[in-house]
């Protein structure tokens, strides 16, 4: 396994609840999800639709308060119950990288421009901006296509583009929603491969929500979520193996 | 990375369309300011370029810009011997509607006081002065009558020996500059058949009083030329103008004017506000109120038109966010844009004004200060409509994006 860590863990979540509503209306989304992500490893949520992966996500991302529970990220408490220890949107223009099931290209700028501007919202000068965009999209092999707006790109290079922009700010934590939805079952694995390269090679942590089980064999560990709680497959048991419930991933 | 620049790339067409639009309106709103300071400039340039210190005009009455003003011509001679008087000169202001060469012209008749004045202070661009008592006009080009063409007015015709550029009434119409017998002439002028029976009138009452039957020749000067009639007053002018002394004191010769109880006496600035308060206020207020109305107009379209933009990248707007964009940075590109299409809109109507008001049949006068003043209004209303588009970006949330 390549995600055995000395450094603080990428996220660590404990006892993670969200309920939406109350009395009759009360729905738990997420129950006492705990979880752990290390730095360089990726991680596979998978989960039936309504199972509480979006929410947990959001949660994740400090998009959605938790009702409950305590999020730190790269060792930095960040979330007490619903209460925010840090202000989300700086916090996340610096820690948390983001890629969706659609690549969300900002379609009026081009492929280099898309990941300049997460450097640039992130205060680093024009020119050093341009340069690491530059480098991004070489790393993930999309530099021939920087000068592109995103009509002209395939769904590969796009979802490629948006992982770049993702590692920008060189996040310690990476959140991907549903990343190859949109890609046929070859560029799926391309992406995929790509995040796993990423989480081994820039020692980021990588969180992917997926349904897609032709994509297993990347992930460094794999977590179910169902009816709001989290339990971690066994991988030697392949996809049917004993879950374990509320796992922590201790390398 | 400027995104707004980047986002009007991308909808060129419809920010051109947009732009080109408030461009136009803009067009109008500065216009507007044109045509009132083009009203003021035209309304003032006569007073201003004849140089009098003071008008006498018809007692009671606020003199030939407000209203009409009779006064006897030889009413000249009596201001000229008043102390510290060093000029005095009849003025004689009305505007006629003929027909020369088959199409109606209109034009602003002024006399000058021949051969005291001989129209020399009159800015010429081509010809020159009145060198003669009568058949000679200096004509504004705007009346198109060229130099040396010949104009029949009443019964006589005369010469255009002058021309001025930008010489127009309060009305508009282009002034032409006669001598004062010639401009009395024209204003009195009827036709031959109404002087015969006016003529035949005044024989058959001199006829029937004793007077008459007693001296035969009083009957034959009654059916005779008017200006033999000894009893008849002098045709009358519009005004005195009175220049002064060096160093005399305006004020005493008002005060001596002013125990005459036939006349009233204004200085230049009084004339000049008395024209002003009259006619230009009213238009002015009219301007005013449309200029407002399309100011509210152009700052609703720029406001649509942003926030329509905005509406179209609300998933973008929404992704910023997400990726830790400032509220302040969102609310730039919506400003900016909103400021852009303001700036845009300006230019567009500096450029096509700029062009198309000389072709325009009144004076639109565009002045720097009045640029300016736009141009901050411009500014505001801008700021303004992007409170919409910022309003509705703030509100997004940045969850949006994660909904497929």
């Amino acid at each position: 396994m390549n995600g055995v860590v000395s450094e603080a863990p990428a996220i660590d979540v404990t006892n993670l609840r969200k309920v939406y509503g109350q009395g009759h209306t009360e729905v738990v989304a997420i129950r006492a999800a705990t979880l752990r992500i290390g730095r360089g490893e990726i991680v596979g949520l998978f989960g039936p639709s309504g199972s509480g992966k979006s929410t947990l996500l959001t949660a994740m991302a400090l998009i959605t308060p938790p009702t409950a529970g305590r999020i730190a990220i790269g060792g930095q408490p960040v979330m007490d119950g619903s209460h925010a220890l840090v202000d989300a949107r700086a916090f996340r223009r610096q820690n948390i990288g983001f890629v969706f099931q659609k690549p969300n290209l900002i379609p009026f700028l081009t492929a280099l421009e898309n990941v300049q501007v997460a450097l640039e919202i992130n205060d680093t000068p024009a020119r050093q901006a341009r340069q690491r965009a530059l480098d991004l999209l070489g790393y993930l092999g999309v530099s021939p296509r920087a000068n592109n707006l995103p009509d002209a790109l395939s769904g590969g290079e796009q979802q490629r583009v948006a992982i770049a922009r993702a590692l920008a700010n060189a996040p310690s934590l990476i959140l991907a929603d549903e990343p190859t939805a949109s890609l046929d079952g070859a560029l799926g694995r391309q992406v995929m491969a790509l995040f796993a390269k990423v989480a081994h090679e820039r020692r980021a942590g990588v969180l992917v929500v997926t349904h897609d089980h032709r994509t297993l064999d990347v992930f460094d560990r794999i977590l179910d979520v169902e009816d709001g709680a989290i339990r971690e497959r066994d991988m030697k048991d392949g996809m049917g193996g004993e879950a374990i419930a509320s796992a922590i991933y201790e390398p | 990375m400027n995104l707004a620049i980047r986002d009007i790339r991308h909808h060129a067409g419809r920010f051109v369309f947009t732009t080109l639009g408030v461009g136009l309106l803009l067009m109008i709103v500065m216009g507007m300011g044109g045509i009132y300071r083009g009203l003021i400039y035209e309304a003032t340039l006569l007073v201003d370029r004849l140089g009098a210190d003071l008008w006498v005009v018809q007692g009671t009455t606020r003199g030939p810009f407000a209203e009409i003003s009779r006064i006897a011509a030889n009413l000249e001679d009596r201001v000229r011997v008043v102390p510290g008087v060093a000029r005095a000169r009849r003025f004689v202001s009305h505007t006629i509607q003929r027909e020369h060469n088959g199409t109606p012209l209109r034009m602003v008749v002024q006399g000058v006081a021949w051969p005291d004045d001989q129209g020399d202070w009159v800015p010429l661009v081509a010809g020159r002065g009145l060198r003669q008592a009568h058949f000679e006009l200096i004509a504004d080009q705007s009346l198109g009558l060229p130099l040396g063409e010949r104009i029949k007015l009443g019964k006589d015709v005369y010469d255009v020996v002058g021309q001025t550029h930008g010489l127009v009434g309060t009305g508009g119409d282009g002034l032409a500059f006669f001598t004062v017998s010639d401009a009395l002439a024209i204003q009195f002028d009827v036709p031959g058949e109404a002087v015969r029976l006016e003529r035949a009138a005044r024989r058959a009452r001199v006829e029937d009083s004793d007077l008459g039957r007693l001296q035969p020749l009083l009957v034959e000067r009654a059916a005779g030329l008017s200006s033999g009639i000894p009893a008849f007053a002098t045709p009358p002018v519009s005004a005195i103008l009175v220049t002064l002394k060096p160093g005399a004191s305006e004020a005493a010769v008002r005060r001596i004017l002013g125990t005459w109880p036939d006349i009233s006496v204004y200085s230049t600035q009084e004339q000049k506000d008395l024209l002003l308060a009259g006619m230009v206020d009213k238009a002015r207020r009219q301007l005013g109120l449309f200029r407002v109305l399309l100011i509210i107009i152009s700052t609703i379209i720029i406001a649509l038109i942003i926030y329509t933009l905005t509406l179209d990248k609300l998933r973008d707007i929404a992704l910023l966010k997400l990726i830790g964009a400032r509220n302040r940075f969102i609310g730039g590109l919506i400003l900016q844009q909103a400021l852009l299409m303001g700036a845009c809109g300006f230019g567009i109507a500096w450029c096509l004004g700029f062009y198309l008001f000389p072709f325009f049949p009144r004076l639109v006068l565009i002045e720097t200060p009045d640029l300016v003043s736009l141009g901050l209004i411009v500014l505001l209303i801008s700021t303004l409509a992007s409170l919409l588009g910022i309003w509705k970006a703030l509100r997004i949330e940045p969850n949006t994006v994660l909904a497929v």
